[in-house]
């Protein structure tokens, strides 16, 4: 099975222990997984800002870059939605139609083609999943509270698999960050007040550290909480599960 | 003068921080009592289902159904009247109130009207318009606008609302007991409603089959001002209809529920004819709605109920308050029907939210409002309303990520700025900044990383 590697941008620039994580795990799970080198950005920042006919260079690129893989693995879920719903070449429909397809955020493609049930990881600490939005209600990775459906959740399940770990639950378990992309400076003040009031809920439960699938509310939470000089620590879903000793 | 867009109306709104965390939880409850009223229903999402598919048919066909309304509530002795927009839907009121010799009424809750800006026009014209729903009377008597469409006054505090019957009402000074204040609120308006010639009413479901209209409160204030008043006025948005009868039995279990978690309205009035010696006139209003239904990504829009859940849900609502929205209907369904309205003047409502989807979710009708919100942003860029600082931000930044090249040399150079002359970054102009600290610059890249450790995959 031929992985390729997609790493957001944000990641690849400021948190590569989050795609370093994400390549070993996979590699351990004995994938053959190459990183695309020439890869850029999604094109999602001007596609929420308005400017989705501005994307068309990161879409071709996109699937120069992709191309010639069985599964295309991401650790976030809101780019790979935004792949998912807006990925498209003119000259090249197939391809984009099949990129599409074959891209999927971590825990799914772990739970959904892997069908992972064990994991060799051990993180003995208290801890909040903090559920993105985008790969939530996007991509449906977790039940939604606002549905009257049976519940699950592929994050959840994973962590379910790994040893030591107490994962709390909050008393909004899926509202929204404030992130948001762009959002998160044209909107600073119900952004900045929307992220304290998460990190809050976390804070209540007494949790070490807050998870998550996207590093970008991450890094919003993140931003919170060292402004607030918080001993909460944030860490991506993809060092849990790799087994990186916090 | 400009008016203010709605990040700093969010901002102004900010400022008092335990305000919003009052706002924030006083809605979350609600949002609360409505998960847990439609979770004890089994078939709830089947009857969202069915609910949309019915506005569905009803939407596209339209023209058909409002025939088939106006001609059997033409049979039942209904005078209909047709308005095209505002201007139209407020003269024909005038015009009614004037042929009567009215210059007093009595108005429950109708957001079209608010859409129409009605109140103003009509005290314009030596009207006076006294609103009969609680929440709408007191924000009346505050001067303010609702900023809820189904809990008009729901940012203001009870000692707020104590301190404003004082002044009008004369209740004793200092006194905010709930009871007290919607006694004195129930003497003033059981007065209004006695008389009252004119009696103005919303309409929350015109049955096309029969020719009837459903209005529900909680209250029972349409029905006290109706049935005591000489001239019934019922305004309705042409999007109101349902086919048939038995589709209540749809939407009137998916209203209150959404709205407020309650299972049904306390009211919910069928009005049919005018009784004997009386008038019912119903008005018909398109105002932009037609022009809403030929824009094939936005006409779901249309299919609103006006049950305010998405507004409740919304993150961003519950911390920066309905007037934020600067329009009469807020949050989430108000930020895609406004540019409808009036693109310039609403360009900045869509980029309002985080797409987090929450609003699509709780729609009783299956609007899919945060998609809207997406699109909304692409056609009003399109249509140029936006800045021109944002446009040249936009294309450097689709140049840079354009080219893998210059996309490493950046980011390069931003860890380098960030690493060894923060100062650049960490100022009160980066609005990232100014309540967040930035993320902390790592050793290199993952690209650089890859190239080192993993060079054997390298393309």
């Amino acid at each position: 099975m031929k992985v390729a590697l997609f790493i957001p941008c944000y990641v690849d620039q400021f948190y590569p222990n989050v795609a370093i994580a994400t390549l070993e795990l996979l590699e351990n799970l004995g994938l053959d997984v190459s990183y695309p080198t020439s890869q850029t950005c999604c094109g999602q920042p001007m596609a929420n800002s308005g400017f989705e006919h501005l994307a068309g260079g990161c879409n071709s690129l996109f699937v120069k870059n992709f191309s010639g893989f069985d599964y295309i693995v991401a650790p976030s879920g809101s780019c790979v939605l935004h792949i998912t719903e807006h990925l498209h070449d003119d000259d090249q429909p197939e391809l984009a139609k099949h990129i599409k397809e074959t891209t999927y955020e971590l825990t799914s493609f772990l739970t959904d083609v892997l069908k992972i049930n064990t994991l060799n990881s051990s993180f003995p600490y208290k801890v909040g999943m903090h559920q993105s939005c985008h790969g939530q209600r996007g991509l449906k990775l977790s039940q939604m509270t606002e549905l009257n459906a049976p519940d699950f959740s592929k994050p959840g399940q994973l962590l379910n698999l790994v040893k030591d770990i107490e994962v709390v639950e909050l008393d909004r378990k899926d509202e929204c960050c404030g992130f948001g992309g762009t959002f998160c400076v044209a909107e600073e003040a119900v952004s900045v007040k929307m992220g304290k009031d998460r990190v809050n809920d976390h804070a209540k439960h007494n949790v070490e550290y807050i998870t998550g699938v996207d590093m970008s509310c991450l890094m919003h939470m993140e931003g919170i909480l060292n402004r607030q000089q918080s001993p909460i620590k944030i860490i991506h879903i993809a060092e849990i599960l790799n087994g990186v000793k916090a | 003068m400009k008016t203010l867009d709605h990040a700093e109306r969010a901002d102004i709104f900010n400022e008092d921080e335990k305000r919003v965390d009052w706002h924030d939880e006083t809605l979350w409850w609600i949002r609360q009592k409505r998960d847990k009223s439609a979770h004890q229903i089994p078939e709830w999402e089947d009857l969202r289902e069915t609910a949309s598919a019915i506005k569905s048919n009803t939407l596209s066909n339209l023209h058909d159904y409002l025939l088939e309304f106006e001609k059997n509530a033409l049979q039942n002795g209904v005078i209909i009247h047709w308005a095209a927009d505002a201007k139209e839907h407020n003269e024909i009121v005038y015009r009614l109130l004037k042929e009567k010799g009215i210059d007093k009424m009595v108005k429950s809750k109708s957001m079209l009207t608010e859409e129409c800006h009605l109140n103003e026009y009509l005290e314009h014209q030596g009207i006076e318009v006294i609103d009969s729903d609680l929440g709408e009377r007191i924000v009346q008597l505050a001067k303010e606008p609702p900023s809820h469409i189904v809990l008009p006054c729901i940012h203001k505090k009870k000692e707020e609302i104590g301190e404003l019957f004082h002044e009008h009402l004369g209740t004793p000074k200092g006194n905010a007991d709930p009871q007290l204040l919607t006694e004195a609120a129930r003497v003033h308006l059981r007065d209004t409603f006695l008389t009252r010639k004119a009696a103005l009413t919303g309409v929350n479901f015109a049955v096309a089959e029969t020719g009837e209209i459903v209005i529900c409160t909680n209250e029972g204030n349409a029905d006290m001002g109706a049935h005591l008043a000489d001239i019934h006025i019922a305004c309705m948005g042409i999007e109101k209809i349902i086919p048939k009868r038995e589709h209540l039995s749809v939407f009137l279990r998916l209203l209150a529920r959404s709205a407020t978690g309650q299972p049904i309205t306390t009211y919910s009035s069928h009005f049919a004819k005018p009784r004997d010696g009386k008038e019912l006139h119903i008005i018909l209003v398109d105002n932009g709605r037609t022009r809403q239904l030929g824009r094939e990504e936005f006409r779901n829009s249309l299919k609103c109920i006006r049950c305010g859940a998405c507004m409740n849900t919304c993150p961003v609502y519950r911390r920066s308050g309905g007037h934020s929205y600067h329009n009469a209907i807020a949050g989430p369904i108000g930020a895609i029907l406004a540019p409808n309205l009036d693109m310039k003047q609403y360009a900045d409502l869509p980029f309002a939210s985080t797409l987090c989807g929450s609003c699509s979710n709780v729609c009783p009708v299956k609007i899919d409002i945060h998609d809207q919100l997406y699109k909304w942003r692409q056609v009003l860029v399109k249509e140029g309303y936006t800045t021109t600082a944002k446009q040249v931000a936009m294309k450097t930044m689709a140049t840079t990520l354009s080219s893998p090249a210059l996309y490493k040399l950046a980011g390069k150079a931003a860890r380098t700025t960030l690493k060894y002359a923060p100062f650049m970054v960490n100022n009160k102009f980066n609005a990232w900044y100014l309540q967040r600290d930035m993320p902390k610059v790592p050793q290199s890249s993952f690209g650089e990383w890859y190239k080192i450790n993993r060079k054997k995959n390298e393309q």
